[in-house]
């Protein structure tokens, strides 16, 4: 995967879509981006985070069990293992770094299900700074244990009120704190999406999970996997793995909820900073994505997803909510892991393509645990 | 022809040659009464008006016109439904668009330049649309010789801002502080500083927005500026139940104190 060209373009999407205001500190961003991927001492730092506090490399588990029940042999990148409980730690030591680097004493963020605000709320007292956190009204209802545990971290973390209450209007109001504050914080966006370098940034900070995953498929498989597979919300997990296998014959495929396809609906529109695809009315008016996954729960994908599913690289699948649910109480019962209800959706469509999928070796990125999950699943499934 | 044909920065350049100070209030568009609230405003002294096209998320924008954008939206009222309504209105001074990109990008750009100019709106801001990602947008506009306003703010570097000024058609519109639109106690210093900016580079009309609630903050930013966009006062008269009667209130108060401070 290489660098995007002409402010932020991969292919036909992307860009640099904010409000004048924001211009300088996203080329600001771009140049401190760059300035600190090329250099060796930022690259060790990062590195050492990310092995001694975060945990990694995160391992690749072969399991057996649901491997004999599905009839393929199944891979997981165990994300869940990471400190925090996703790989969204990736990104967020990354830009706490990168922002403490830059002179910056505050971040800020969105968050849908929660697991970006706690790696971002964690990340900022690891660093002693100052951490404000946008979560929908809805979100915050039905993710209250990661609520706790962000303002157990030190953080502030402030209700969206407008529109649909969900991710997409927290980002707003994250954008709207960060059009205000731009001089001191440090908008620290969760996913490969917004304005350029945000897309490549995140992708870049989330590589490391492709690189590992690379090299473990070497030792276990002794080749590359036929597929590999992740969910899609803004895609970030998702281009991470995607990252280490897309110069290989392996296969690629992102998994999105039912009720957030944006790929499947195929209009192009801008929102959040970046041209991609979106979901929307007639009139360009953002529509509301639905899922029971409050981390899917975004209208939009990360340009660079819109380019590789333009060029046929990678291909994106949807799956419904029943079919997660399934997916969830499997590899619960066969696995003993409790994955997040985000990687379930990709298992909900590896569970769906048994036959396709026959005789095949399928990695799947297991994003987060379901720990998270566990009281709205109490409601589910009674 | 006619001030509406004539065009924003015609008309507003016209103002500032006779000695006074140009004042664009900000309506919601298919907000209940704005089409008599935009007469009332245009028959108060408004130099030129701002009328916003609802977007679902409107990241420049406060809580005050947020929340007459979601009243709209939530009635079903769409972008062209509005647009058809500007062009039977009898009102004559220009009129310009404020609406989000997206919008623009669904119609097709050269497909909303053509309804801009079948209903004589001489206009339109983007504010989630940058002048380097602009050019396709400002092709489209000038071919349908309709003005591409362009925005400068606070932390606009030097060398953009003569961009910004270059190339925006209209006017300048100087973003008056770091934040989104809204009502403040006191008028941001930041406010005078772009405006003083922008004025040492253009001799087009410099307008402040963003900020400007009250006459005796637009009369102290105009010392500077050319002019002022007032927003979230207007459309809190229209929140609060006022109707046009309260928004033509309102905008003779910026008037009187415009021309006599």
């Amino acid at each position: 995967m290489t660098e995007p060209l002409n402010n932020g373009r991969f292919g036909n999407f992307g860009g640099m879509f904010v409000p004048e205001t924001l211009i300088p500190a996203c080329q600001e961003l771009e140049k401190a981006f760059r300035e600190a991927w090329g250099s060796e001492d930022f690259r060790n730092e990062l590195s050492a985070l990310l092995k001694d506090y975060a945990g990694r490399p995160s391992p690749i588990t072969e399991c057996e069990r649901i491997s004999n029940e599905l009839g393929y042999k199944v891979l997981l990148k165990r994300e869940d293992l990471n400190h925090t409980g996703s790989h969204k730690i990736n990104n967020v030591l990354g830009q706490a770094l990168l922002a403490k680097r830059m002179g910056k004493s505050r971040l800020v963020a969105e968050t849908g299900a929660g697991q970006h605000g706690v790696a971002t709320a964690t990340a900022a007292a690891l660093f002693g700074m100052d951490c404000v956190v946008y979560m929908g009204e809805v979100d915050i209802e039905r993710q209250k244990l990661n609520v706790f545990r962000m303002r157990l971290l030190g953080a502030e973390v402030r209700p969206a009120l407008s529109g649909s209450r969900t991710l997409k209007d927290a980002i707003n109001e994250a954008m709207r704190d960060w059009v205000a504050t731009v001089e001191d914080s440090h908008y620290c966006l969760g996913s490969v999406m917004g304005p350029h370098p945000y897309p490549w940034m995140v992708r870049e900070f989330h590589r490391v999970i492709g690189l590992e995953a690379y090299s473990q498929c070497q030792d276990i498989l002794g080749s590359n996997p036929d597929v590999v597979t992740a969910c899609v919300g803004g895609g970030s997990n998702a281009l991470g793995i995607f990252s280490g296998f897309v110069e290989t014959d392996a296969e690629l495929v992102g998994v999105e909820p039912a009720g957030g396809a944006a790929v499947a609906r195929g209009i192009p529109g801008v929102v959040h900073g970046s041209l991609s695809y979106l979901l929307q009315d007639e009139w360009g008016q953002v529509l509301e994505a639905e899922s029971i996954s409050a981390g899917l729960d975004y209208p939009g994908i990360g340009p660079e997803h819109a380019h590789l599913a333009e060029t046929g690289r990678a291909r994106y699948e949807k799956v419904s909510d029943k079919e997660v649910v399934e997916a969830f109480q499997l590899l619960s019962r066969t696995e003993g892991i409790i994955p997040a209800l985000e990687p379930a959706h990709a298992l909900a469509w590896m569970s769906r393509e048994r036959e396709y999928l026959s005789g095949k070796a399928v990695l799947l990125n297991l994003s987060g645990r379901g720990d998270k999950d566990a009281t709205q699943m109490m409601e589910v499934l009674g | 022809m006619t001030l509406r044909e004539e065009g924003i920065e015609n008309t507003l350049l016209r103002v500032i040659s006779d000695g006074r100070k140009c004042l664009v209030p900000y309506i919601t568009g298919g907000f209940d009464g704005y089409l008599e609230a935009i007469s009332a405003a245009a028959e108060a002294g408004a130099n030129a008006i701002e009328i916003g096209i609802p977007f679902s998320d409107p990241v420049m924008d406060g809580p005050t016109i947020q929340e007459a954008n979601d009243l709209v939206l939530s009635a079903g009222v769409t972008p062209l439904q509005i647009i058809d309504e500007i062009a039977s209105l009898d009102v004559d001074i220009p009129l310009a668009v404020m609406t989000y990109y997206n919008v623009v990008y669904r119609f097709g750009l050269e497909r909303f330049a053509s309804y801009l100019s079948e209903a004589k709106i001489s206009g339109a801001i983007l504010p989630d649309l940058p002048l380097i990602e602009a050019n396709s947008w400002k092709s489209a506009a000038d071919m349908k010789n309709r003005e591409a306003i362009l925005l400068a703010a606070p932390t606009t570097t030097q060398e953009h801002l003569e961009e910004v000024c270059k190339e925006t058609k209209g006017f300048v519109y100087a973003v008056g502080l770091l934040g989104t639109t809204g009502a403040r106690k006191e008028l941001a210093e930041s406010a005078k500083i772009i405006a003083g900016r922008c004025k040492e580079i253009t001799k087009k009309p410099v307008l402040v927005g963003v900020g400007i609630g009250a006459p005796d903050q637009a009369v102290e930013v105009s010392k500077v500026s050319d002019g002022c966009i007032v927003g979230s006062a207007i459309v809190q008269q229209l929140l609060d139940g006022g109707g046009p009667e309260a928004v033509g209130k309102l905008v003779a108060e910026f008037r009187s104190a415009l021309d006599n401070g």
